[in-house]
């Protein structure tokens, strides 16, 4: 399943044959993943979503932290106003901040799974290329990390260093990359023997151009699958310690915070509990459909 | 079998250690502490606090002496809660516990396994789509909307019809009080299960020896039952050692949610309030159940699955 590389002989001799158009992997990949209605839609929302989160707070007559004095209780939706889901219980425009909230989920999601990919597919492609005692020790570590209580880590952090949003997702990305380091290292094992990474090896190629330039773009189509699926359960872990109260702090806020929030008041305004959940459900969902149409996609075999 | 057992305990034991190691340093050697009270506290007494609580030993002494009282069952005291220790305290919390998961783990199996079942036989069909659909809803929303709502819905909207239930609290365990804590917990593992077992369940009905024991005429519901369900119930049991221990070890959102006075619920607050022994006890009893949990899947492959050898490798 190689990209067919056209500097390599054989890639040459395609070449000279004239006709054979390459077809990459990833070619391949999109175009199955664009036949999966459910993927390609959650794509969409999701896009729309994001752009959004990151646009919409400057387009809105609100701020996400302006109180409305002349409307401090929850208001409900009013268009003339310029509240299009109407006001917390402190005046604040809903809609502002649930998109506000948003864009600081999602920028937690992504930066997170950033971390844990980074941490995991160094981890797993050195464990499984190096192999020997350097896979030992690494794995042994991971078994170890696996049987600790993760969520309760990240707690502990949180609580002790204060909340801080670059250690928020720094903690969370560190407790996530366990899988993501299994995952590639037996991607890894598999590759190893392969004999375009013997090639490699032949010419010449020291242990990390070839971890660079073979192992890693190799296993990128098994983690991209992941990170589709590891930046939904990190914004839960957000919302989670949100929640908690150990999120981001006042005025700034998530999707958890406002969740947590409208629950307080939910007897009286289940509104302000209902949108925020509505979007994060949302936004869940379409990243789980994603992840299962990218590993359909790119993984054709497993049907 | 016995051999392997024990290999995995020596294993585990050390793991334990280093978790206990990890987190008590972790807690000591970061700022702020139990006694930041808002107002000042004359010196005199925060030193009385301090000598009382044995943080003025160095370090090592303070480490040493908790291993060893972790080794008598003795978690040390709450640093809030006074007049209680950890040990009671867990002691109060962890049957709570116990009794919501162990419901909920009941539910999610009764429920969760026979509906897998049923979407794997109608593969493809409406009655598959709507199993499966449902089941993607349950893993896809999370616990604290899902709680909240089953509030919104049993406790508020439903406030004067038969089916209004109570929003929160414990009562000693009323059963009215337990149903939507249990229920919020069992959700996403009905969910897991249900798609875990329809996975497992398709691949095994493809199987050679399903068709030899279907050929050989054997009735529909005894290949289901007898000979499918078990090779795809392996699944089910490695997903389900480290779902027990979860649900077991008291869910810190439901318990949060439904103010139930169980170790999640205690895990939190004494988070929130700096109290480092309840922390760290509820953080080690959670740790020892997961290795206990994964060893006892570990041991129940080898009671289902014959091609499971614990000699050699």
């Amino acid at each position: 399943m190689m990209a067919v590389n056209l500097s390599s002989p054989h890639g040459a001799a395609l070449e000279a044959a004239g006709e054979v158009a390459g077809r990459s992997l990833w070619q391949d990949a999109w175009r199955r993943l664009r036949a999966n209605r459910a993927a390609v839609v959650s794509l969409i929302i999701l896009a729309i979503i994001a752009v959004a989160s990151i646009v919409g707070p400057y387009l809105l007559p609100w701020t996400y932290d302006e109180i409305d004095w002349d409307h401090i209780e929850a208001l409900p939706p009013d268009f003339a106003l310029g509240h299009y889901f109407g006001t917390d219980s402190l005046g604040r425009d809903l809609l502002a901040r649930t998109l506000f909230g948003g864009r600081i989920s999602l920028t937690v999601g992504i930066l997170a799974t950033f971390v844990a990919l980074f941490i995991g597919v160094a981890v797993g492609a050195i464990a499984g290329f190096v192999g020997g005692k350097v896979d030992q020790v690494l794995m042994r570590f991971v078994d170890l990390m696996y049987s600790v209580p993760l969520t309760f880590f990240v707690i502990i952090l949180m609580v002790l260093f204060g909340r801080n949003f670059i250690l928020m997702f720094l903690a969370i990305g560190a407790v996530e990359w366990l899988t993501m380091a299994r995952i590639v290292r037996g991607q890894t094992l598999a590759l190893r023997g392969k004999e375009f990474i013997e090639a490699a090896r032949a010419s010449g190629g020291s242990t990390t151009a070839i971890i660079l330039r073979h192992i890693v773009p190799n296993v990128l189509g098994v983690v991209m699958v992941y990170v589709t699926l590891t930046i939904p359960q990190v914004i839960l872990l957000e919302s989670f310690l949100s929640f908690l109260g150990l999120g981001v702090q006042e005025p700034m806020t998530s999707w958890g915070m406002l969740i947590n929030d409208g629950a307080a008041e939910l007897e009286i305004n289940p509104r302000t509990l209902i949108i925020p959940a509505v979007f994060m459900t949302v936004t869940l969902f379409c990243f789980n459909f994603l992840g299962d149409g990218l590993r359909d996609a790119l993984d054709p075999k497993d049907r | 079998m016995w051999s392997y057992f024990l290999r995995r305990v020596a294993i585990g034991i050390p793991t334990l250690w280093v978790i206990i190691t990890v987190c008590f340093f972790l807690m000591r050697l970061t700022p702020g502490g139990p006694f930041d009270f808002d107002a000042p506290v004359p010196a005199e007494i925060l030193a009385n606090l301090r000598a009382q609580y044995h943080l003025d030993d160095p370090l090592w002494r303070q480490y040493l002496d908790y291993l060893w009282n972790l080794l008598r069952g003795d978690f040390g005291p709450s640093f809030k809660y006074r007049d209680f220790t950890v040990t009671t305290l867990i002691a109060q919390g962890f049957p709570v516990s116990l009794q919501n998961g162990l419901s909920a783990l009941v539910l999610a199996i009764v429920v969760g396994v026979p509906l897998g079942i049923v979407a794997a036989l109608a593969q493809n069909t409406r009655r598959d789509y709507i199993v499966s659909a449902a089941a993607m809803t349950g893993i896809v929303i999370p616990n604290f909307i899902m709680g909240h709502m089953l509030i919104l819905i049993f406790g508020v909207w439903a406030k004067d019809s038969i089916f209004h239930l109570p929003a929160g609290g414990w009562e000693n365990g009323a059963l009215t009080h337990r149903i939507l804590p249990v229920l919020c917990l069992a959700l996403p593992y009905i969910a897991y299960l249900v798609r875990i077992t329809r996975g497992s369940m398709i691949e095994a009905m493809r199987a050679n020896y399903v068709r030899t024991a279907r050929a050989k005429g054997l009735p529909f519901r005894l290949v289901v039952l007898r000979h499918a369900l078990k090779s795809a119930l392996m699944p089910v049991v490695t997903f389900l050692g480290p779902a027990t221990a979860f649900l077991l070890t008291g869910s810190m959102v439901v318990e949060t949610i439904f103010q139930i006075p169980g170790i999640g619920r205690y895990f939190v607050q004494g988070a929130l309030n700096r109290d480092y022994t309840l922390v760290m006890g509820v953080t080690i009893i959670s740790a020892a159940l997961v290795i206990a949990m994964n060893l006892v899947v570990d041991m129940l492959y080898g009671l289902l699955d014959p091609k499971v050898r614990y000699d050699g490798r």
